[in-house]
C-alpha cells in the first residue's frame, strides 16, 4: 500500500514533467508589456545612463555590492521613469521592473524569476507594499516592507533594486 | 552701361548703410561697383567656407556615430564579463559561511571552542529559460581528514524544470521541504549563533535526500510541494539508537530499498506571514527489515509572522515510529517545539528570545532551553551575533549536561 503510494507520486511527477511544457515558464512579463502599463499614451524612446563616478558610488552603496554594468537603459517621460534591472537573490538573477514618478515608486513588478525558491516576491501581496515608497535621507525606503519567510534573499533583492531605481530616477531627473 | 550702373546702385542700396559707412562715402558709381565686386567675392568665399564646414560637420557626425557604436560595443563586451548570470544563460557563484565561538559553563565541566562551522559555495547554471541547475558544496568544521572533525559534503545538486509559470519539477539531490531553516539557512536570515535545536534533533537540518519532486503555487499565495526521495537509515541499536539525525545517509552510497515521500502545504498570501505544514512517510526508517523499526511518519508545522519591526516564529515537529524495538526503547514518539519573538531596534539591529522544548531519542536530547541575543547586520549579507543560552535536561541522570553559554558568531552570504 505504502509502496503503491510512493509509486503513484513518482508517476505523477514523471507525467507532469513530460507534459507539454510552457516555453515561457518563469518569464511573467515582457519588457514591452511592462512599459505599456507604465506609459499609457506614448512609449518614450529608451535612454542610456552611464553609471560612473558619484552615481556609481551611490548605486553600489545602495546595493551593498559592486554594480556589474557600465550603463543602464531607461525610459523617461515628463516626471515618470521606468527601470528594468537584474539582481541576484541567492543564485540567479531576478529581472525587476520599477516605475518611479515624482520621486515615489508607482509600482514594482517581477518580470522574470530564475531562483529556485522565493517566487512569492512576484505576487501583488508583496510588491504592492512598495507603492509610494520614497528614498529617505539615509538611503533606505521611506516605509517598512514586510518580508516573506523562506524568501528572505529574494525579498532583499527586490528591496535593493527598488532603492537603486529611486537613486537612478533622481539622477536622470536632476540632469533633465 | 547705364543698366550696369543702375543695377550696381540698387545692389548697393540693398547692401545697406553698413557697407556704405564702412567704405566711407564712395566717390563714384565705379567705386560702388568695385565695392560690390569685393563683397561678391567675399560672399563666394564665405559660401565656400560654409560648404567646407558643412562637409566637416558631416564627417564629424559620421565619426561620432562610429565612436558611439564602438563605445556601445566596448560596453557590451565589458559587461559580458561582469554579467555572468545573464538571462542568455550563465553560471553563477555564491556562498555563505559562519564562524562560532562557544563559551559553555556546564555542570560537568566548562568548554570553550571556536569553530568555522560552515563554509559553503553555491554553483548555479541556467541552461535556458526553463532548465536551471543549483548546487551547494560545503566544508564543515574547517578540516576534513581521517581524524579531523569536519566533512566535505554535497548538500544540493539538482535541476529545476519549469513546466509552467506555476509548476516546477525537480530532480537530483535537494533539501527536503520541512521546517523553517532546512531550505533557507544562510546566517544573515536567522537569529542565534547556533541554529535552533528542534531543527537539529527532530528535523535533522540540514537534511537532503535524492529523488524527484514537484512544486506548484497559486496567485493567492498557496503553494505545495511533493517529493519522492531516499529514506533514512536510522540505527536500531547502540548509543545513537533511533536517533533521527544519525539516520541521514547524505546520499553517499545510500541504502535505497525503502524510499520516503514528503508533502508540504504552505501559505504566504499576506505580507510577512507564512503558515506551513509538512508530512513525511518513511517506508522503513532503518532500511533493514525485521529490526523492530518498521515505519516512520513526521508531521511538522510552523508559523512565521513579521509585522514592521516585530517578528514571531513558532514551530512544532514530531515523529511517530512503528516497530517493537523502537516502542520498547520509548523512542517511538519524538517531538519538539520552539517559539521565537524578535524585534528590530533599527534596520541593522535586532534582538530575539527563544524557548525550546525537546523530547528526542537520546536521554541528552530531552531538555528545555531558554536563550536571547542580538544580531547586527553591517550590511545585508553580513551578520554579527551574540546570544546567551541556558539548557536544563529533563532526566536526572543528564543534569550534569545542564549548561549556560555565551555564543559569539559571524556569518555572511553573497
Amino acid at each position: 500500500m505504502n509502496r503503491h503510494l510512493i509509486s503513484c507520486c513518482l508517476v505523477l511527477i514523471a507525467a507532469a514533467s513530460v507534459a507539454a511544457p510552457d516555453q515561457n515558464a518563469g518569464r511573467y512579463l515582457e519588457v514591452d508589456e511592462y512599459l505599456a502599463s507604465a506609459f499609457v499614451a506614448e512609449q518614450p524612446q529608451p535612454g542610456t545612463l552611464w553609471v560612473g563616478g558619484a552615481l556609481r558610488e551611490s548605486v553600489e552603496q545602495t546595493l551593498g555590492h559592486r554594480f556589474a554594468a557600465l550603463r543602464v537603459r531607461y525610459w523617461f517621460d515628463g516626471d515618470t521613469s521606468v527601470w528594468v534591472l537584474d539582481e541576484i537573490g541567492k543564485e540567479l538573477p531576478i529581472t525587476i521592473g520599477v516605475t518611479v514618478r515624482d520621486d515615489r515608486i508607482v509600482n514594482v513588478r517581477v518580470l522574470e524569476f530564475r531562483e529556485s525558491r522565493g517566487w512569492e516576491v512576484r505576487y501583488p501581496f508583496f510588491t504592492d507594499q512598495f507603492r509610494d515608497a520614497r528614498l529617505s535621507a539615509d538611503g533606505r525606503l521611506s516605509h517598512k516592507i514586510d518580508g516573506i519567510t523562506g524568501a528572505t534573499l529574494s525579498v532583499g533583492a527586490v528591496k535593493r533594486i527598488a532603492r537603486v531605481a529611486l537613486v537612478l530616477h533622481d539622477n536622470v531627473k536632476t540632469k533633465g | 552701361m547705364k543698366a550696369r550702373y543702375a543695377a550696381a546702385f540698387v545692389a548697393a542700396s540693398l547692401l545697406g548703410s553698413t557697407v556704405v559707412s564702412a567704405e566711407q562715402a564712395p566717390a563714384s558709381i565705379e567705386d560702388l561697383w568695385q565695392i560690390i565686386q569685393r563683397q561678391q567675392a567675399e560672399i563666394e568665399s564665405l559660401r565656400e567656407e560654409v560648404r567646407g564646414v558643412r562637409q566637416d560637420a558631416e564627417v564629424a557626425d559620421k565619426k561620432i556615430a562610429v565612436a558611439e557604436a564602438q563605445i556601445e560595443a566596448t560596453g557590451e563586451f565589458v559587461e559580458s564579463f561582469a554579467e555572468l548570470p545573464s538571462s542568455q544563460g550563465g553560471t553563477s557563484i555564491g556562498g555563505y559561511g559562519e564562524l562560532h565561538y562557544n563559551n559553555v559553563d556546564a555542570n560537568n565541566g566548562d568548554r570553550e571552542e571556536i569553530d568555522f562551522h560552515r563554509f559553503v559555495l553555491f554553483f548555479g547554471h541556467e541552461f535556458n529559460d526553463r532548465v536551471r541547475f543549483f548546487s551547494e558544496f560545503e566544508l564543515e568544521h574547517s578540516l576534513s581528514s581521517s581524524d579531523g572533525p569536519g566533512e566535505v559534503e554535497l548538500e544540493q545538486a539538482y535541476v529545476d524544470l519549469a513546466l509552467s509559470s506555476n509548476l516546477t519539477a525537480r530532480a537530483g539531490l535537494f533539501l527536503l521541504p520541512v521546517g523553517i531553516l532546512n531550505e533557507t539557512h544562510e546566517p544573515p536570515t536567522f537569529y542565534g549563533v547556533e541554529r535552533n535545536d528542534v531543527e537539529n534533533i527532530i528535523l535533522p537540518a540540514t537534511w537532503w535526500e535524492a529523488g524527484a519532486g514537484l512544486n506548484g503555487h497559486f496567485d493567492n499565495g498557496v503553494s505545495w510541494d511533493l517529493a519522492v526521495h531516499s529514506g533514512l537509515a536510522m540505527p536500531a541499536d547502540g548509543g545513537s539508537a533511533f536517533r533521527v539525525r544519525s539516520g541521514r545517509q547524505k546520499v553517499a552510497e545510500a541504502l535505497a530499498s525503502d524510499p520516503a515521500f514528503t508533502a508540504r502545504l504552505r501559505y504566504t498570501g499576506l505580507p510577512g506571514l507564512e503558515l506551513a505544514a509538512s508530512y513525511q512517510f518513511q517506508s522503513d526508517p532503518s532500511q533493514v527489515a525485521g529490526d523492530g523499526l518498521d515505519r516512520g511518519q513526521l508531521f511538522t508545522t510552523h508559523a512565521s509572522w513579521q509585522r514592521g519591526d516585530f517578528g514571531l516564529r513558532a514551530l512544532y515537529g514530531g515523529w511517530k515510529f512503528d516497530g517493537a524495538a523502537v516502542e520498547a526503547a520509548d523512542a517511538d514518539r519524538q517531538d519538539g517545539w520552539y517559539v521565537e519573538p524578535s524585534y528590530r531596534l533599527a534596520d541593522n539591529w535586532g534582538i530575539y528570545a527563544r524557548y525550546e522544548d525537546l523530547d528526542g531519542a537520546r536521554a541528552r536530547d530531552k531538555f528545555t532551553q531558554n536563550e536571547f541575543g542580538i544580531n547586527y547586520w553591517p550590511t545585508d549579507g553580513v551578520v554579527l551575533k551574540m546570544d546567551f543560552r541556558n539548557r536544563d535536561h529533563a532526566l536526572v541522570d543528564e543534569r550534569g549536561r545542564d549548561f549556560s553559554a555565551i555564543d559569539l558568531g559571524f556569518g555572511y552570504a553573497f
